[in-house]
């Protein structure tokens, strides 16, 4: 297990070319679960290459423990790792393909044995464990390419690349949760990527948002929810994602198609110092409705969805379209609703990142 | 790559030329010159003997015969494996495993087995000496090959994909032709590459079912061996010669060969 | 996967079967009937299985059986490993792996009687390249008098012409590994062998059962190339079973025996791949409910 150290780390595939990463400086934490998420072509499975050594970085170290690793092979980097589709060895039993790491570090037989047993134990592949692995279903044989890296117990973190690509919709929460399970008992550090917001949140205890080979923002799932630091971390978490319209600044209020919205005070001192052009954000759980009375902003609804617990209404602002998600037994006057933007929950963005205090340091 | 591996794949790339380049070397001598003193390189680029077979029709028709009857089966092979290896991949019908497997026997067949009914049969029907009968008689092994090779690639293609055209509205020809022949392009590449390899290369019935008309170049070939001795640099030539279609054919389909020579069978 | 009942699937094989019935039930047909008979001019008259016993009872052609087991396992035995380590040794990108792989191609598309001579130049005492240099090194090489010269220099021409086929079927079968099996193996610190062992080599059993078919075949019915280079010879040490046929049936004009000779060279093929046959089918069935449990592959 190890903490990793991501030091001034950028890389290019061909010298002089573009970034196929920015440079970065990250610490992930030993025995933390992170996930890397972003959409496909975001640099999130060169980072990961990087970390397990089949990419070497054109610039900068990375450090596992404060060991410098940046020039050392895969072999010798003690790190596991799950694919996108199962990697098994076809022709072994699943108890062989589980001590074929083992093997090739020359361990002693009984220790082995043992050793399989426990992480067999712990994966439930304990039953099959005299079977060929070639013959398995795809769950079995993605726990199997996690088993191979979990057998080692000095292995310093283990990199999940999309692992749950190939696996039936109703076997994935199952081995979702497996993963959790293996990462409290064994407080291993593990390094998820993944372009699905669901698996992130829900695996992760930090999760890292990549865009074009930067990382947007790292965070704990909730504060990407609450602050996000960029509009596309606005837009990509949240369903649907993060309410943006376009604004003016007029002391601690916002303008928006001459609506005025309540902004915090700080936040509209910094936003007025940032310059660049400016918008408005707002999730669309974190809107209310007005009380009796109470002023609001007139939303014009154009479609009310059903979600059970929730409704989702579609309308627009002024020119701009707007989702908020409301309790499913307020009523919903077609005419229009009155709506509220708490002002904790109203935050402004110039040139797509977050202004003011609480958003994520960048770079 | 590390040397060592270098090394060894040149020498074994060594293998393969030495004998090709013995070929070419020969084929550039004149006979004085083969029969004396050993040398390891003509002393002049002698193109005699290129000259003689490229200006004498009884030489050149030779290329031209067998390059004839080989496009005439490569074309028969392809355009009726297609349909057949469509239906062994898709459909299940009344005897198709019993006739796959009779397929493959005739692709296990010895060419040798045949050659005099063949002859009889040829001569019988008026073709003897014709382009089409050695064309024909090449179907006996390419087209079968043809129908393997290509049943393992269309059976790679999902059936979904068929379906999903149906629903958009393809007609079976228009699907067939715009859309599935497309996704199989390495696999009919590498089935063109074997049924020119498998027609050009071979000699034996294209010899028998032939005389004059149709006379394929390997058996003209066999004139420079005369009572007075073997005209060894004419000999040379022509093998020569032989080898360049072949080379061309490689350079069209090299990269459909490193994806698809696995047949579809991995 | 299912395969959809459609009986009018005749159809699209009809002219398969009406061209490869013509070119081979009506010969082949042919050939049972002069197995049964025996033909004198233009009258002839039904001999049962007398040929067949006359045939198989022949010492001349048991011997060229016997040989063409000998010959036929010889080059499966050095040909496939060795077809497998060049495809291991082959780039796999860039230009060098095009030009490679057209170098390796070459042999296989040069016509068999080509080869034959192009290895009769080669190999002479007195104007070939190996030849004459194995002369000079104090070997008194032969390949017109000396039986195992022969045998030797056909084997070595047989594996220049073929070792490429098997070359390009691992090749190609190699490419098919996605990188990440290589990844894991690093991961794994599997050694350089076990890589082999547990990761290319089961990825290339399929190719390697169509190149041990395809090899079979083609050498059991090796023709043109020892014809050319050897004549059979010296004696009759490099006789094949195709060129005994060819001798008997149109040399010698004898055709009840020939033809008899035919039919059991056909089935004795015939038999040998059945069994692939049924192997390649039962490996196709396995990979299909593996891909039906589940596994992407």
């Amino acid at each position: 297990m190890a903490r990793i150290e991501l030091n001034n780390l950028a890389h290019r595939y061909a010298p002089g070319g573009e970034y196929a990463l920015q440079p970065m400086q990250h610490v992930w934490e030993d025995g933390g679960a992170y996930a890397l998420l972003g959409p496909s072509g975001c640099g999130k499975t060169t980072l990961l290459n990087i970390i397990s050594g089949l990419v070497q970085p054109s610039e900068g170290q990375v450090l596992f423990d404060g060991v410098d690793v940046t020039h050392r092979s895969t072999e010798e980097r003690n790190i596991g790792q799950v694919f996108q589709f199962p990697v098994v060895y076809d022709t072994m039993t699943v108890f062989q393909n589980l001590a074929f790491p083992l093997r090739n570090r020359k361990m002693a037989e009984d220790y082995v044995t043992r050793r399989v047993q426990q992480v067999a134990e712990m994966l439930s592949l304990t039953d099959v464990l005299n079977r060929r692995a070639r013959n398995l279903t795809a769950d079995a044989k993605q726990k199997i390419s996690l088993g191979r890296g979990l057998v080692r117990e000095d292995v310093s973190a283990v990199l999940f690349d999309e692992p749950l690509t190939v696996i039936d919709p109703h076997l994935k929460w199952q081995l979702r949760r497996k993963l959790r399970e293996v990462h409290e008992q064994l407080n291993l550090t593990l390094v998820y990527v993944t372009h699905d917001q669901t698996e992130a949140l829900t695996f992760a205890d930090k999760v890292v948002v990549m865009l074009a080979g930067q990382v947007l923002q790292v965070g704990t799932p909730q504060e990407l929810f609450e602050r996000p630091a960029h509009t596309f971390v606005g837009y990509f978490i949240g369903s649907p994602g993060m309410n943006f319209m376009p604004c003016e600044l007029s002391g601690n209020e916002a303008l928006v198609d001459g609506e005025r919205i309540a902004i915090d005070p700080a936040t509209a001192v910094a936003a007025s110092r940032s310059g660049g052009s400016l918008q408005l954000g707002i999730r669309p759980e974190l809107a209310r409705l007005a009380a009796d009375g109470e002023p609001g902003l007139l939303l014009k609804v154009d479609q009310v969805e059903d979600l059970g617990e929730h409704q989702l209404v579609t309308g627009h602002f002024g020119s701009h379209q707007f989702h908020v998600r409301l309790d499913e037994s307020e009523k919903i006057n077609s005419d229009g609703l009155r709506l509220v933007f708490p002002v904790e929950h109203t935050l402004l963005y110039a040139d797509e990142h977050l202004v003011g205090t609480g958003g994520a340091k960048h770079g | 790559m590390s040397g060592g591996k270098r090394g060894l794949l040149a020498l074994y790339l060594l293998f393969t030329l030495l004998p090709i380049y013995w070929l070419l070397s020969m084929s550039l001598k004149t006979n004085q010159e083969i029969l004396g003193a050993f040398s390891l390189w003509p002393e002049s680029l002698n193109l005699h003997a290129y000259i003689r077979i490229l200006t004498d029709p009884s030489w050149y028709m030779g290329y031209v015969n067998s390059l004839t009857y080989v496009l005439m089966n490569m074309t028969i092979s392809i355009l009726v494996a297609l349909p057949a290896a469509y239906a062994f991949s898709r459909f299940r019908f009344i005897g198709d495993k019993h006739l796959f497997f009779w397929l493959l026997t005739n692709l296990m067949a010895p060419p040798a087995v045949f050659l005099l009914p063949y002859f009889q049969l040829y001569y019988s029907v008026g073709l003897f000496d014709t382009h089409i009968a050695v064309a024909l008689a090449h179907c006996l092994f390419n087209i079968p090959l043809a129908v393997w090779i290509l049943e393992g690639f269309m059976s790679s293609v999902p059936k979904e994909v068929d379906e999903t055209a149906y629903i958009d509205g393809y007609s079976f020809p228009a699907f067939f032709v715009k859309i599935f022949i497309p996704m199989i392009r390495s696999g009919i590449g590498v089935t063109l590459f074997f049924l020119f390899m498998f027609s050009w290369v071979e000699l034996l019935l294209a010899r028998t079912l032939t005389a004059t008309n149709a006379q394929p170049i390997g058996a003209i070939m066999t004139r420079t061996s005369t009572a007075s001795g073997v005209d060894w640099a004419t000999l040379a030539a022509a093998g020569t010669l032989t080898i360049v279609p072949g080379l061309l054919v490689v350079y069209f389909v090299r990269n459909h060969i490193a994806k698809g020579f696995a047949l579809g069978r991995t | 996967m299912d395969k959809r009942e459609y009986q009018w699937a005749w159809l699209m094989v009809l002219p398969v079967l009406v061209l490869v019935a013509f070119s081979a039930v009506i010969p082949l047909m042919t050939v049972v009937n002069y197995s049964l008979q025996d033909i004198l001019g233009r009258s002839s008259f039904f001999v049962g299985s007398e040929w067949f016993k006359e045939t198989l009872n022949n010492p001349r052609l048991q011997s060229a059986l016997l040989r063409q087991f000998a010959f036929s396992f010889t080059i499966l035995a050095i040909q496939i490993p060795l077809g497998i380590g060049i495809a291991l040794l082959m780039p796999k990108r860039g230009w060098q792996a095009s030009a490679v792989l057209i170098l390796i191609t070459m042999p296989l598309l040069v016509p068999w009687n080509v080869v034959g001579s192009i290895w009769q130049i080669f190999t002479r005492g007195d104007i070939g390249l190996a030849g004459f240099t194995i002369r000079e090194l104090g070997y008194d090489y032969n390949i017109t008098a000396n039986a195992v010269d022969a045998w030797v220099t056909i084997i070595i021409m047989d594996i220049w012409h073929w070792t490429p086929l098997v070359a390009l079927l691992c090749y190609s079968g190699l490419r098919s590994i996605p990188e990440a099996y290589f990844q894991a193996a690093r991961i794994d610190r599997a050694s350089k062998w076990a890589t082999f062992r547990y990761i290319q080599l089961p990825k290339l059993t399929n190719v390697l059962v169509i190149a041990v078919l395809l090899r079979f075949m083609h050498s059991f019915m090796i023709y043109a190339e020892p014809f050319v280079l050897t004549g059979g010879g010296p004696g009759s040490s490099t006789t094949f079973l195709s060129q005994s046929l060819a001798t008997m049936a149109i040399a010698q004009q004898d055709l009840g025996p020939s033809a008899a000779f035919s039919i059991i060279y056909f089935l004795i093929i015939l038999a040998v791949s059945y069994v692939f046959y049924v192997t390649i089918m039962n490996m196709q069935k396995e990979k299909a409910a593996q891909q039906g449990a589940g596994g992407a592959e």
